[in-house]
């Protein structure tokens, strides 16, 4: 039973904000709103779920490595816990272009878990409290505080909703449900009605987890081993490469086979989602293995991933099978694998639904255009990830600090970095499923590297106060370097001598004819800054990074200036701003759609406006003219 | 990338006496110097001056013209401008248009001229309802003209194109976003393969762009033949045949006047001097270097053979203005005895023209037996004109050509970018990097047909492959 009237108090502790939620979100909005030099409370159903990986056992991945790094460079906190506490690391794409590595570590969940909650516990300005946030308190559309289930009142000026996959939460398998959070926690289900009251819209999205199985009734003989790579990478830009040679956990590879789809097609009808009793929306990209099988017929295999979840615990996470389907079937499909013959289940796989919102409701800032002072990241946005989570939760935390400051909130835009295109994707575009951060979404993804993360967003989150003035120095001091040593390589000139030809022929690169310079033989696709080092007699000792960018930078010259011309172009109408109160109806010449979208939407920019689907070229020119008359 | 110098005929496209072509923009100036050809480099000319030259499409002359320089700021738009005075004549314009084109401007988006000056401050605060409705009216009439420009088998084509580019961009991105699960180590190979076949597809829509002008505009013909092969004769023939359209549009070339023949849905533009008209014999009348020049501005020239009578020096001087040029010869004259066969005449042709060709079109001279003045062999050369033209590969009723210069503008870009993948593939570079250049040829594509890209790759990746999880 909630809180009666007797039960109503009001805490005066004098937060100035409170964060709903403790996952990877909240905890990123809680560290900078506290770092930020605000009283801050973070709200958790379970003090022992702060920073749960109730999915897969990985931070990184293609582009989510790039958010991590990213979030890193603005002072987060997600690239240092991982950096302790993972225990396998790999470099995705390591043979395929610069813009396209990414870094994807496994985690010891618990071991993560622990050590963000130990970051939490030991962050000045900031208090744990473990209760159910059920209201968003409201004055004239302006936050004034959160209720909790007990009934205390908590006034604050700024709220962050991070609510992950908790709100009304179920989980399914079969015909079996429970009205649960993931993991089986509590779920939260009052604070929907609340959101509603203040006229947020919400959405019902649905995600899936694979089963875990027990690593002692596993023959790993049938498998391949994956390790991780034998020089290891860190994620944050603070983090010294040497502390984190470990040694490595493996992970396993396997297939489903014909056996298993079987299994599965014949059990169709007791899925759920053909029952109708799942009613949210799922992602496309991590569909169920049934979600493969049905719609991928013609594969008479996939693959099927096992990986640790950590040191301590026999737990195996089976990547690839996520399933809703019945514990029965998971026991008989499981089992067809080669290796999972005669594994043992210890938590089965399920299928979650949850509430959460459409994005479109909440600035560029993250902050919702009708309630002053609510922000809002994570899942709770509609997206997917531990790191997507922890990026939009950062940029929540930092902005609700800039608004109690009285500053304009920050916004990274679609040519600075991942984040940016997450967040305008998640305020801008409709989304029916989850969404999940891809390469493919980064138009200028040349120019946001995960190399260079650091040097586009740590001047940032020094002006923002969450990177020490020694950081930023240390970045500016690397800068420095690298352009000396661009500028020195593109001036050297290389000639003709026996030395040189040599060095070419034993990297099977043609001969020169007439002299050249040092930048145009570290463009030859063979050839690279390091190769060069014998005929390179001016070289100063650099480290590695420096190193990296030089290469970078003078190999692909030719393409990230070709991007950095399109940014040019891309920034013009990204700085044109829509004051907050034009009336689109009253602007005669825009299409009836158009009225309707910006009027839905209101974008920030001109540029965000050419973004939303149904705004024609002609309308955003209608617009700048009219924008030009006021 | 959005190019930002514009440029657009901003007279009617009528056959009026004079087109104007208007370029605006950081990069006009430039733009001028590459294709312009007189005395002075007009970059570096005075403002607000005008200048006698040519325009040039490399080594071809496009038209005599007048070029108007304007610095920004004193300008309509308030940027650098281009204003090129040339012949009216809807060809001759938009040739002009499509070379400025071609070396870097784009098409103007409707109203743009007129958008820019009043963003630049050019105009008054007050014209500001006047100039949205000069964008809304237009862009309203410029969708509703590309779209039903647009039919049938050339969208259907350009969107066959975009689906394999789509497919093949979308199965680098997956293999990028799910690098344990798919493998694209070599693809580079596969790739290529496709973009040099969709390179293929594009450039014929490109090519049909000038077959589209043909339908539209007519075909530019030139009759040529000895004295008294018997050219006035058909002339007179197939004009009164079909009831001869008489107009007069000036042509190509300013001091030749188009007689337009109708012909099985096709116009020939018959070029019309008064040496045809008069005195039947345009090699004696104006010489062999004025019959080239009209010969190299013809899409068609009709070789006219007296067949009752031995080949002579005239006809030589003829069969060496034909290499590489689309041509019809009739062996007129079938009623009389004749000592020109088709064989002979072939002959004559593998031995003047193409022993030195390099030219696949000199192989394929089409001949044709007939009689100006019994009226036989016409049909068949009726069919021959539009198989020739219309390459049989379409009804010629229906409008299936790239006509519009924006339309083409946005095919050459796509080319260009699909040229850029193969660059890559060539390089080595890494297969991320071909996505980028794919990408941008979708795009442009797409604005052919009216389509942004949107959420379409994502859509792409999820739909036709598996990620893991």
């Amino acid at each position: 039973m909630k809180y009666s009237a007797n039960s109503v108090w009001e805490n005066k502790d004098g937060y100035d904000i409170a964060v709903v939620g403790a996952g990877h979100a909240g905890c990123e909005a809680a560290l900078a709103a506290a770092r930020l030099g605000f009283r801050t409370v973070i709200f958790t159903v379970s003090v022992d779920s702060i920073a749960l990986m109730p999915c897969n056992p990985n931070i990184g991945g293609s582009s989510k490595g790039h958010l991590v790094r990213e979030l890193d460079a603005l002072g987060g906190e997600m690239g240092k816990v991982i950096d302790k506490t993972f225990i396998q690391s790999k470099m995705l794409n390591k043979s395929k272009g610069p813009a396209v590595h990414s870094l994807r570590a496994q985690a010891d969940k618990a071991s993560y878990s622990r050590t963000m909650r130990q970051v939490l516990q030991d962050q000045e300005n900031l208090d744990i409290r473990q209760m159910e946030v059920t209201d968003i308190l409201a004055d004239n559309h302006k936050v004034a505080g959160v209720q909790t289930y007990s009934g205390a009142i908590y006034p604050c000026r700024a709220v962050i909703l991070c609510t992950g996959t908790y709100l009304k939460a179920r989980c399914i398998y079969g015909d079996v449900s429970t009205q649960t959070g993931p993991n089986g926690l509590q779920a939260a289900n009052y604070l929907t009605e609340s959101l509603k009251s203040l006229g947020i819209q919400m959405y019902r999205f649905k995600t899936g987890t694979p089963a875990r199985i027990d690593r002692n009734s596993i023959d790993f003989s049938k498998m391949e081993e994956q390790k991780g790579d034998d020089r290891i990478v860190p994620f944050s830009f603070t983090t010294d490469p040497e502390d984190v040679q470990i040694d490595q956990a493996s992970c396993w590879l396997t297939y489903t086979n014909e056996n298993t789809h079987d299994i599965i097609r014949k059990n169709l009808d007791r899925s759920p989602l053909f029952s109708g009793m799942i009613e949210g929306t799922g992602p496309r990209y991590c569909p169920s293995i049934e979600d493969k099988v049905v719609k991928f017929a013609d594969k008479n295999r996939h693959q099927v991933f096992i990986e640790p979840e950590g040191l301590d615990t026999t737990e195996m996470y089976v990547g690839g099978m996520s399933s809703s389907l019945p514990e029965d079937v998971q026991f008989a499909m499981y089992r067809t694998v080669p290796g999972l013959e005669n594994a043992k289940i210890v938590r089965n796989a399920y299928a979650i639904e949850y509430d959460c919102i459409d994005a479109r409701q909440l600035k560029s800032t993250l902050e919702f255009k009708n309630v002053e002072g609510l922000f809002s990241g994570g899942q709770f946005n509609g997206s997917s990830g531990y790191e997507e989570a922890a990026a939009q939760g950062l940029v929540a935390g930092i902005n609700a600090a800039r608004k109690l400051q009285g500053k304009e909130g920050i916004i990274i835009d679609r040519s600075e970095g991942y984040i940016g295109v997450l967040i305008d994707d998640l305020v801008t575009k409709e989304s029916h499923e989850p969404y999940r951060m891809m390469t493919s979404r980064a138009e200028y993804r040349l120019l946001l590297r995960q190399d260079n993360a650091d040097m586009r967003l740590t001047k940032l989150g020094y002006e923002v106060g969450l990177i020490s003035g020694e950081r930023y120095q240390k970045l500016l001091e690397k800068e420095k370097l690298i352009n000396e040593e661009i500028k020195r390589a593109e001036h050297t000139n290389i000639g003709t001598s026996a030395e040189v030809q040599e060095l070419l022929a034993s990297h099977g690169s043609t001969p020169l004819t007439s002299g050249t310079t040092l930048g145009e033989l570290i463009r030859r696709p063979e050839l690279s800054y390091e190769a060069l080092a014998p005929i390179d007699r001016q070289r100063k000792q650099l480290p590695d990074d420096v190193i990296e960018q030089v290469n970078i930078n003078i190999k692909y010259e030719g393409y990230i200036k070709r991007q950095q011309r399109q940014v040019e172009q891309f920034k013009k109408l990204e700085k044109k701003m829509i004051p907050e109160d034009i009336d689109y109806n009253s602007i005669q010449s825009l299409r009836i759609e158009a009225k309707q979208k910006l009027t839905e939407i209101r974008p920030a920019s001109i540029g965000q406006a050419s973004r939303i689907s149904g705004v024609s070229p002609a309308d955003i020119s209608v617009l700048l003219v009219y924008l030009e008359s006021r | 990338m959005k190019k930002d110098t514009i440029a657009a005929i901003s007279t009617g496209m009528t056959n009026s006496g004079i087109g104007i072509v208007r370029i605006s923009g950081d990069e006009a100036f430039h733009m001028i110097d590459r294709i312009y050809h007189g005395k002075e480099r007009l970059s570096e000319a005075e403002s607000h001056t005008i200048h006698y030259g040519y325009i040039k499409d490399k080594e071809e002359t496009i038209d005599e013209v007048l070029v108007m320089l304007m610095r920004s700021p004193r300008t309509f738009t308030g940027e650098d401008t281009v204003e090129i005075n040339c012949h009216g004549g809807t060809y001759v314009v938009k040739r002009v248009l499509e070379t400025v084109i071609k070396n870097g401007a784009r098409p103007a988006e409707p109203g743009e001229f007129t958008k820019r000056a009043f963003l630049n401050g050019k105009l008054d605060l007050s014209q500001a309802e006047a100039v949205i409705d000069v964008i809304t009216s237009q862009s309203e009439y410029a969708l509703q003209s590309s779209i039903s420009q647009l039919k049938g088998s050339v969208r259907k084509k350009i969107e066959d194109i975009r689906k394999q580019i789509i497919y093949h961009t979308a199965f680098i991105e997956t293999a990028l976003d799910d690098p344990e699960h798919i493998d694209i180590d070599g693809y580079g190979e596969t790739l290529k393969k496709v973009t040099e076949e969709l390179l293929v597809e594009i450039k014929k829509l490109i090519d049909s762009s000038d077959s589209g002008r043909i339908m539209k505009e007519g075909i530019q013909t030139v009759i040529v033949g000895k004295p008294n092969a018997g050219k006035s004769s058909l002339l007179n023939v197939l004009a009164g045949k079909e009831r001869a359209i008489v107009t007069d549009i000036e042509g190509t070339t300013r001091d030749a006047l188009e007689e337009q023949i109708q012909l099985k849905g096709l116009t020939l533009n018959m070029i019309d001097t008064a040496g045809i008209r008069k005195t039947d014999d345009i090699i004696e009348k104006i010489g062999v270097d004025k019959a080239k020049e009209y010969v190299k501005n013809a899409n068609l020239i009709i070789y006219v053979v007296d067949a009752s009578r031995p080949l002579d020096s005239n006809d030589n001087d003829i069969m060496s203005l034909l290499d590489g040029r689309k041509v019809i010869i009739l062996l007129n004259k079938s009623d009389l005895t004749t000592v020109i066969t088709k064989e002979k005449m072939q002959e004559e042709i593998n031995q003047k023209v193409l022993k030195f060709s390099r030219s696949a079109e000199a192989g394929t001279i089409p001949m044709i037996d007939i009689s100006a003045k019994e009226e036989q062999g016409l049909n068949e050369l009726e069919e021959t004109l539009k198989e020739m033209f219309l390459h049989g590969e379409v009804s010629f009723n229906d409008e299936v050509y790239i006509t519009n210069i924006r339309q083409k503008a946005a095919l050459i870009d796509a080319c260009g970018s699909l040229e850029k993948v193969i660059e890559s593939i060539d390089n080595q570079m890494p297969e991320d990097f071909f996505s980028i250049d794919l990408m941008d040829a979708y795009e442009s594509l797409g604005s052919i047909t009216g389509e942004t890209i949107g959420e379409d790759l994502v859509n792409e990746i999820f739909s036709k492959f598996c990620m893991g999880k």
